[in-house]
């Protein structure tokens, strides 16, 4: 006969018996054991890692725990920048004394999921997850931030979050995104998100802008439309010349929504023109897409010129 | 600070005494376990040395199967059993409604994620393991994708593409009005997406049958297809009903209990399924993706004068109850208006998409959208208020539909119309701080106050109760009374609905007694009919009530009999026994004198018969309508919507229990804005993409808007016990029809298509 109690505990995912779980206390530690282990596979707040063991696509032979390392779970101060721990949630750079700091990486943790999402998941995670969805990742391309990578025997290398992300450096077996370096601008930044919905739900198209004061600069980047951030360096210096920088940084109107445009069409082009002269249309979800990121690039520099 | 102290030092309020009886929000008896998380569910279920079962389903739409080779599954060590459509001893066919649907594909997979084969294994791994390990060569063939192909295609199933055509002609083929408007629509594919995947325990019996420990909502029809499938005497079958983790549709398709039975059998043991999410999206039944080619025709005052409509319901693979869906869908393609002239055509046609079967309001859902959305069109054209042409045309009792039969239920459209349109609108958030409001896109999203517009747009909606066109409609209740304690016994199955709540109510108000139980459900029980259409607080509340009757009667006759006066003179209340004159005084224990009394009684509502050759009959019990004002906030140029909120009036014939019943007409009108705006299974080349529930994104509280009950407009239908009318489906099939005009009405776009995609809420030229 069949019981009607609930079997306390039990789950149909259980993990397989003998798994092993190690628990470090320290960045070298981490790289140490998963030295020790080749097989083991890292975790931070397992929000990607923990689904695809559930569904069964991943079977990992043992885990090694990042929760412990209290050295990656908050920030410090080097000259003009701040280093960010990898274990950052996006809890925790949500809060107003992390907004004042980054404004941009603030909000893109505020919209990255529900509570309980924000909770758990890592700065460090997005990366490692390099989903193309990832909050944080146009505002880290934005930035032009840095990784501090740990490798064995207490090594640290610096890697451009771009070049990570385009796939032009890897992160080595055995190495750990330790640390994030961003510059520290003391300028207005803005992460704004299309999702299509009015609860959270991933970015249909993102883009973060910060403006850089001292280089009289304008960075932007776009996110979720391609596999990685894009750039539009041309749009980004086309407007930094038009700003008035010692004038409040006054803009003349129009130009707002002619850097949306130019965005836009930098990050998704017209299609090349046909062997008879006629330039194909894009498709129409295409076309709203280019629209969408129009929109959100000339909010997001009307905002942070306002 | 003394108040608080006053406050904590009253004794516990008097309403949970006072909470009992019809009219009173009695709390559901399960609400504290599944607040709690102790209510067991059909995934906690466990049994000694139980085998995990996983079904091998196509990764095709279309294909012919060559050949399947097990062995290297058989030989995997912990697998116990592999079976396919070889190791099905009985009717290997099966499906609700029209069962043309295999236990497992032998020669021809119709579908994406139909099932092949069926693994039991010690661990849950391994049977997935074993299931990848089966060996299928399959012919790929060219799905038929789009049902406008599919008549012209070769036929998919012995039974050929054509499910069912009803051709509706009602009044003169020749009358043509002064304006006329066009349209064509297109509904997309919900997902009941239940919160609880489908699970299950088959445990085999000594003498050769077997136990089912499932969460269905039809037990008895499972248990029949079951013993068929098994080549069993439904005796030696019996299903046990577990806790539902929430159903909007069907649960527990047969191409997942049936697996799990046949393993059970083979094996000997007990066999468990737990499903995955994707599983899950893959295996069950969807929403009818539905075509409308629609014309209205209205005189220049705005009375409708003829309806012309197509509309051609996307059945997928196997037919379900796309034949009862396509009934709904051609009897209300006109709404609840006066339409004196109707020419309505209606196919549910078979393709290589995913099933579409009962998912509440099906088929009256997709008509809503239209004809509001013609509605609209016509208002526009007549440069007439939107709620002022839909209040001329609104049906009334006495009416008579388009399929012939007359409106004899209360049917109160206009009230409940002018109920909403009367409503204050909500205020606009331009004198609050801009941070604390609540943009389309949401908290931390992109929306920008200078580009949004608000917009305001109407839906009236109407569904039959009970299974239509003569299908008969039964339930079985039994009343037991014993020590003080009342006990139900009935098959209708609590899947969120209430009716275990409904059913304590019923014996206390008749009875007088507050403690009542209600017993869990097995297919030993008489059956009470699938869990769906309202269905049970009808026809089982009915059966419930007369069996308690007959309990009472029973209680009373001996007193009665002693003291001279008949049954009618005699109450109960509060466990007291009194007369009217106040003679007699005792109590229901004494009464009792250590008695069981027992009594069962049958619910059977008036016959139906079925839609004739021109698609006319009085197919319908009992009708019920709703009128939902939304309440929109567009972002012009994101084309994001953010439903701010929806007003609904209703027609539910009695209030049974206030607090339920504003529960689910909240959940009914949150399932229709997932359909409004973001609920769409997409199938690209009949292949289910992102099965799972982050590309399928169901509303969240955010996401919900304010949703204000503004009316329950409370007409008893005479032939309904209590006069109450189910309240669940009806909020659905409006709401997404009304948020799709408030977007109409916010952008001046179309908006022909739901969910509404952003691009449609763009407004380019600014």
């Amino acid at each position: 006969m069949g019981q009607r109690e609930g079997a306390a505990g039990l789950t149909t995912h259980a993990p397989q018996a003998g798994q092993a779980v190690t628990l470090p206390t320290t960045l070298d530690e981490a790289v140490a054991a998963l030295a020790a282990m080749p097989t083991a596979v890292p975790v931070a707040g397992g929000t990607d890692l923990m689904a695809a063991v559930n569904s069964g696509q991943l079977r990992p032979a043992a885990l090694v725990g990042l929760g412990r390392i209290s050295e990656i779970r908050g920030w410090q101060y080097q000259d003009g920048h701040a280093l960010l721990g990898a274990g950052l949630t996006h809890a925790r750079m949500g809060r107003p004394d992390f907004a004042a700091l980054i404004p941009a990486l603030a909000a893109a943790a505020r919209a990255a999921g529900p509570p309980h999402i924000r909770n758990a998941g890592t700065l460090g995670g997005n990366i490692a997850s390099a989903a193309p969805t990832g909050d944080a990742l146009p505002v880290l391309a934005a930035l032009e931030a840095t990784l501090i990578v740990a490798g064995p025997g207490g090594a640290r290398r610096e890697v451009p979050v771009s070049h990570l992300l385009a796939g032009v450096e890897m992160l080595g077996a055995g190495e750990l995104i330790g640390f994030v370096r961003v510059p520290l601008l003391h300028a207005p930044q803005v992460f704004l998100k299309a999702t299509g919905r009015t609860g959270p739900g991933r970015a249909l198209a993102s883009v973060a802008l910060v403006l850089d004061p001292a280089r009289r600069g304008v960075r932007c980047a776009v996110g979720a439309i391609a596999p990685m951030p894009l750039r539009p360096l041309e749009a980004e210096q086309w407007v930094a010349q038009l700003i008035d920088w010692d004038n409040d940084r006054a803009l003349v109107p129009e130009a707002l929504g002619a850097f949306g445009e130019y965005v836009a069409a930098a990050c998704i082009p017209d299609p090349a023109p046909e062997a008879d002269g006629t330039v194909p249309s894009l498709p129409p979800a295409v076309l709203h897409l280019r629209r969408t990121v129009a929109a959100l690039a000339r909010r997001a520099l009307g905002r942070a010129l306002s | 600070m003394s108040n608080e102290a006053a406050a904590a030092a009253e004794p516990a309020p008097e309403t949970e005494q006072a909470l009992h009886g019809l009219g009173v929000s009695l709390p559901h008896a399960d609400a504290r376990a599944k607040t709690e998380g102790t209510f067991p569910y059909a995934a906690d279920l466990w049994a000694e040395g139980l085998l995990w079962s996983a079904v091998l389903r196509s990764p095709h739409a279309h294909a012919r199967i060559v050949s399947i080779d097990t062995s290297h599954a058989r030989e995997m060590p912990g697998v116990r059993a592999v079976i396919t459509h070889e190791d099905v001893p009985g009717t290997p066919r099966h499906g609700r409604g029209t069962p043309d649907r295999p236990v497992f594909a032998a020669e021809v997979v119709r579908h994406h994620g139909e099932a092949i084969a069926a693994v039991a294994a010690d661990h849950p791994d391994t049977a997935r393991m074993a299931a990848a390990a089966i060996i299928v060569e399959y012919e790929v063939l060219d799905p038929v994708t789009d049902p406008e192909q599919a008549f012209e295609a070769e036929p998919l199933h012995p039974d050929g593409n054509l499910i069912r055509h009803i051709p509706l002609r009602h009044g003169d083929a020749d009358a043509a009005g002064e304006v006329v408007v066009e349209g064509l629509y297109r509904i997309g594919r919900q997902d009941p997406a239940p919160i609880g995947a489908e699970a299950g325990l088959a445990v085999p019996r000594p003498d050769g049958g077997v136990e089912l420990y499932l969460a269905s909502t039809d037990p008895h029809h499972d248990r029949d297809t079951a013993a068929a499938c098994f080549g069993l005497s439904p005796d030696r079958v019996k299903i046990v009903v577990t806790g539902v983790p929430g159903a909007t549709a069907d649960r527990e398709d047969g191409s997942f209990q049936l697996p799990l039975g046949l393993l059970a059998l083979r094996t000997g043991l007990p066999v468990k399924l737990a499903a995955s999410r994707e599983e899950s999206f893959l295996g069950h039944v969807h929403r009818h993706p539905t075509l409308l080619r629609y014309r209205h025709h209205a005189d220049a005052d705005g009375n409708l004068v003829k309806v012309e409509a197509q509309i051609l319901l996307d059945a997928g693979a196997y037919a379900d109850t796309s034949a009862e869906a396509l009934a709904a869908a051609v009897s209300f393609a006109c709404g609840p208006y006066v339409v004196p002239n109707a020419f309505i055509e209606g196919w549910a046609v078979r393709t290589n998409n995913p099933p579409s079967g009962h998912v509440r309001g099906e088929g009256a859902m997709q008509v809503c959208a239209a004809y509001e959305a013609q509605m609209d069109k016509l208002a526009r054209k007549l440069d007439m208020d939107p709620a002022e042409l839909r209040l001329r045309n609104a049906l009334a009792t006495g009416d008579v539909l388009p399929i012939g039969q007359t409106v004899t239920c209360p049917a109160p459209v206009a009230e409940l119309l002018r109920s909403v349109r009367d409503f204050p609108l909500p205020e606009l958030p331009k004198d609050t701080p801009e941070e604390d409001w609540l943009l389309p896109g949401g908290p931390e999203g992109a929306g920008e106050p200078g580009a949004v517009r608000r917009g305001v747009g109407y839906g009236l909606g109407m569904v039959h109760m009970l299974g239509a066109e003569g299908a008969d409609e039964v339930s079985t209740a039994t009343v037991r009374v014993h020590d003080g304690i009342a006990t139900v016994l009935c098959a209708a199955v609590e899947a969120g609905q209430g009716f275990t709540t409904l059913a304590r109510q019923i014996v206390q108000d008749t009875l007088g007694i507050e403690e009542v139980r209600v017993a869990p459900v097995d297919t030993d029980q008489p059956p009470s009919g699938p869990g769906s259409r309202g269905r049970h607080t009808w026809v089982s509340g009915g059966a419930v009530e007369r069996a308690a009757k007959m309990v009472r009667t029973q209680l009373l006759q001996p007193l009665a009999h002693k003291f001279g006066m008949s049954t009618e003179l005699l109450q109960i209340e509060d466990g007291k026994i009194t007369s009217y004159d106040g003679v007699l005084s005792t109590t229901v224990t004494e009464a009792l004198d250590g008695k069981e009394l027992w009594a069962t009684a049958q619910c059977r509502p008036h016959p139906t018969e079925p839609l004739d050759a021109a698609g006319q009959g009085d197919a319908f019990v009992g009708l019920a309508f709703c009128a939902i004002r939304a309440v929109v906030d567009v972002d012009i140029e994101l084309g994001s919507v953010r439903v701010v909120e929806l007003a609904v009036a209703q027609d539910v014939g009695r209030v049974l229990n206030p607090a339920q019943l504003a529960a689910r007409i909240e959940a009914g009108v949150t399932q229709g804005v997932g359909i409004a705006l973001t609920e769409n299974l997409r199938t690209p080349r009949g292949l289910v993409r992102h099965p799972d529930l982050t590309g399928y994104a169901l509303p969240t509280a955010l996401d919900a808007p304010d949703i204000r009950i503004v009316k329950l407009v409370e007409e008893r239908d005479v032939v309904a016990p209590f006069g109450a009318k189910s309240v669940s489906a009806v909020p659905v099939v409006t709401s997404p029809a009304a948020i799709a005009s408030a977007v109409r009405a916010a952008t001046g776009r179309p908006v022909n298509r739901l969910p509404v995609r952003p691009q449609a809420a763009v407004v380019t030229t600014r």
